[in-house]
């Protein structure tokens, strides 16, 4: 390996992983952490980049465990390449795109050619996400294990619920014999049928039809009562309600194998965005209540949930350009993911920097069995630097990503990515 | 102060009008009315200005309505259906705005199914925009012309008790009626099986009357919606029959209030089903008078959304004061 070693030279090294948050300096050698704390000069022979991180938190990588990457099947809405770009800009050192793809990522040579694409965009690592069942139709299994074997991560047939109780206890077995969670979209069907918002006072009084926070409830109690039944690792797609919150609890007092990923979004906003009918704050699960993001912003600090992730759903901006009821689901988010869970969170008070860190880098890392989510010496040297108080105004336009679909825009967020390093390379850097 | 200014450029509910706003509109739809009775039914008013009914959903009532209030003031109107039109090849709201606006038109009157869609083409376009029923979200011209219709018959809208009966749930004319009563100082009530009532109904701050025998005691006048037959099929209700039986607005039900009640319905009706004929066809029905009340309120909104001041109306009958 032929990248020059890196000195990360007076940052603040912020690692949940090992209990370190201290002023210090980062030395990267062959794509490894070589060391780190006070090193004083470092003297050795080739190259040597140092660069001064004064002021700014040196973390493990972030890890995305949901994103959607479009490719293949929607190149012009976003691709592998674009997407990994884009996550690099987030600070995200690796990402895992769900299946939902067209075709559907649900066999080996799918997974192979994401793992491809990835390679060659030589940006964020990108690991791909089989799919449960067959074309993601909910009924036949798909190979788990020729798609490990390819380098699927996890499977799930995220976008849809895996509506048959038995096919879900089947995938939650089956994938006990590979180490994989499965992570389920939680939605009961036949409540959230047509929804296209968050069911309460605002979505009576737009005339928009509601999806009930029990729709996701429902889903969330069976999964974590089928992963009680079969001992696997159900893992819960983008949590939004207060009630869902209180049943992760319940699973995870009962030592059941539960984890929990929330969005940004979810911790920054509410139902009221819609108002208007802005369709970029349309998305499934739902925009809810202030109580909603209030419960979920203390299962991130509490540990109920564990992990944040994106959902970055990138759309065409004429798809959005449309009656609320007929725009599609999702919005971008891995390229503010950072500077909104900073506002929201850190610079709110509810989590400190450490903890947020835990939350983006180490635990998504820890659960999905991924490298990273370490500054520990002679890990893998995936690495973030970023500024927690910069403030900046959110320009879609200047997005790596192809999509511009934010409810964002124009919002000032404090925190910015200084640098994203993958395997000791520079994978982006902040233009002054 | 201009009424356009105090119009806005487009009518596209009424939970965001004010008080004042909706006393502007039906009090200048008083002088519009005897257009209407006269032999020669038509003014100048509104010469040379160019409207286009866009109906994305079929609708014979609102359209013509619309249409009568056009021609009556003299306006270029034409319709636009969304079946034989661009709109059937699949071209989207957004394009079909931008081709309208390139026709240099003066306003647009739309009827769409998906709520929202009034305010969206408002938002793209610089003509003004009259909802004219969005999706289940407002159909304010007929929130305007209930209310006209209630103030003739009691003079009053304050403290006037209406209850709306029915498909809460699916009924634009539903919230029209709740913000535009409730913003004249109406008590205003819903009653129906809770099926068909949105979960957050009390959050409107109305009352909720689970037996239509309860909100017949209780109001002055009853606006009964029309039941859409897809409601059963979508499983909200079990059948008609039981419907009728359970809240069905019958003479024997009506019989048995403290006075006399008012009946309202946007129509079309089902005989038989949400109203008896009997009802329908009574002495206290005005529901005829409603659909003459709406080609005034239609006159207008035209009248206010193209600029023309209040205390020139009733001279505009006569003249080209615009």
């Amino acid at each position: 390996m032929s990248t020059p070693a890196l000195l990360l030279r007076g940052g603040r090294l912020v690692d949940p992983s090992q209990g370190l948050n201290e002023i210090g300096d980062l030395l990267i050698v062959n794509g490894l952490i070589e060391g780190s704390g006070h090193l004083g000069e470092i003297r050795r022979d080739g190259a040597l980049e140092t660069i001064d991180c004064a002021g700014q938190v040196v973390s493990p990588g972030f890890v995305d465990v949901h994103c959607h990457l479009r490719e293949p099947g929607r190149e012009a809405v976003e691709t592998i390449v674009t997407g990994a770009r884009a996550a690099a800009a987030g600070g995200f050192t690796a990402v895992c795109a769900m299946p939902n793809t067209d075709p559907v990522t649900d066999n080996q040579a799918a997974v192979g050619f994401i793992i491809r694409q990835a390679q060659r965009a030589g940006a964020a690592r990108v690991y791909p996400i089989g799919a449960i069942s067959i074309g993601q139709m909910g009924q036949t299994l798909a190979e788990f294990g020729e798609m490990v074997g390819a380098g699927a991560v996890a499977v799930s047939d995220d976008g849809k619920p895996v509506v048959s109780a038995q096919l879900m206890r089947t995938a939650l077995e089956y994938a006990r014999t590979f180490g994989i969670p499965v992570a389920d979209h939680c939605e009961e069907p036949t409540l959230a049928a047509n929804g296209a918002m968050n069911e309460g006072i605002i979505s009576a009084r737009l005339g928009l039809r509601g999806i009930p926070a029990e729709a996701e409830e429902i889903m969330a109690i069976r999964d974590i009562l089928l992963a009680r039944l079969t001992g696997g690792h159900i893992h819960l797609c983008h949590m939004s309600t207060k009630g869902s919150v209180e049943l992760i609890r319940w699973g995870k007092d009962r030592h059941i194998n539960v984890t929990a990923e929330v969005c940004p979004h979810h911790l920054s906003l509410t139902e009221e965005a819609v108002e208007g009918y802005d369709t970029n704050a349309k998305m499934n699960p739902p925009l809810r209540t202030a109580a909603d993001v209030a419960a979920l912003q203390e299962a991130v600090k509490d540990g109920t949930i564990d992990v944040i992730a994106t959902d970055h759903a990138p759309h065409h901006y004429d798809e959005k350009e449309r009656e609320f009821a007929d725009a599609p689901n999702g919005i971008v988010g891995l390229e503010t993911a950072l500077a909104v869970n900073l506002t929201w969170l850190v610079h709110r008070g509810v989590i400190d920097v450490p903890m947020l860190v835990e939350r983006m880098a180490c635990a998504p890392a820890r659960i999905f069995k991924l490298p990273g989510g370490t500054l520990r010496r002679g890990s893998v040297a995936d690495v973030t630097v970023f500024d927690p108080d910069a403030p900046w105004t959110v320009d879609p336009a200047r997005f790596r990503s192809k999509g511009r679909n934010t409810p964002y825009a124009g919002h000032t967020l404090r925190g910015l990515v200084g640098l994203t390093v993958v395997e000791g390379r520079v994978i982006h850097r902040r233009e002054q | 102060m201009t009424a356009s200014e105090s119009l806005g450029k487009d009518l596209l509910g009424l939970e965001h009008l004010s008080s004042d706003q909706i006393r502007l509109i039906l009090d200048t739809a008083e002088p519009f009315k005897e257009i209407s009775e006269r032999a020669i039914k038509k003014v100048p008013t509104l010469r040379g200005s160019t409207i286009v009914n866009l109906f994305f959903e079929a609708s014979t009532r609102t359209r013509i309505s619309f249409e009568f209030a056009e021609k009556r003031l003299s306006a270029d109107s034409v319709n636009v259906a969304s079946t034989g039109s661009s709109v059937s090849k699949g071209e989207t709201l957004v394009d079909t705005a931008r081709n309208l606006e390139a026709m240099r038109i003066d306003m647009v009157v739309i009827r769409h199914g998906a709520s929202g869609a009034a305010q969206f083409l408002a938002e793209r376009i610089e003509s003004n925009v009259i909802n004219a029923g969005d999706g289940t979200h407002e159909h304010p011209t007929q929130g305007l012309l209930d209310m006209l219709t209630l103030r003739d018959r009691f003079k009053r809208l304050a403290g006037l008790r209406v209850c709306i009966c029915g498909d809460v749930l699916h009924s634009r004319v539903a919230r029209s009626n709740i913000w535009g009563l409730q913003k004249m100082g109406a008590e205003v009530a819903v009653c129906g099986p809770r099926s068909l009532l949105p979960n957050a109904i009390a959050e409107f701050g109305v009352t909720v009357f689970e037996r239509i025998e309860d909100a017949i005691q209780w109001a002055d006048a009853l606006n009964i919606l029309r039941l859409q037959l897809e409601r059963m099929q979508g499983g909200y209700i079990p059948s008609l029959r039981e419907y009728n039986r359970v809240f069905g607005v019958s003479r024997e039900r009506l019989e048995r209030a403290p006075k006399d009640i008012l009946i309202l319905h946007p129509g079309p009706m089902n005989r038989g089903v949400e109203i008896d004929s009997d009802v329908a066809d009574g002495p206290h029905s005005v529901i005829l008078n409603q659909v003459t009340n709406g080609v005034a309120v239609r006159m207008a909104v035209l009248y206010l959304l193209a600029g023309g001041r209040p205390e020139l109306a009733e001279a505009a009958k006569g003249g080209g004061a615009r």
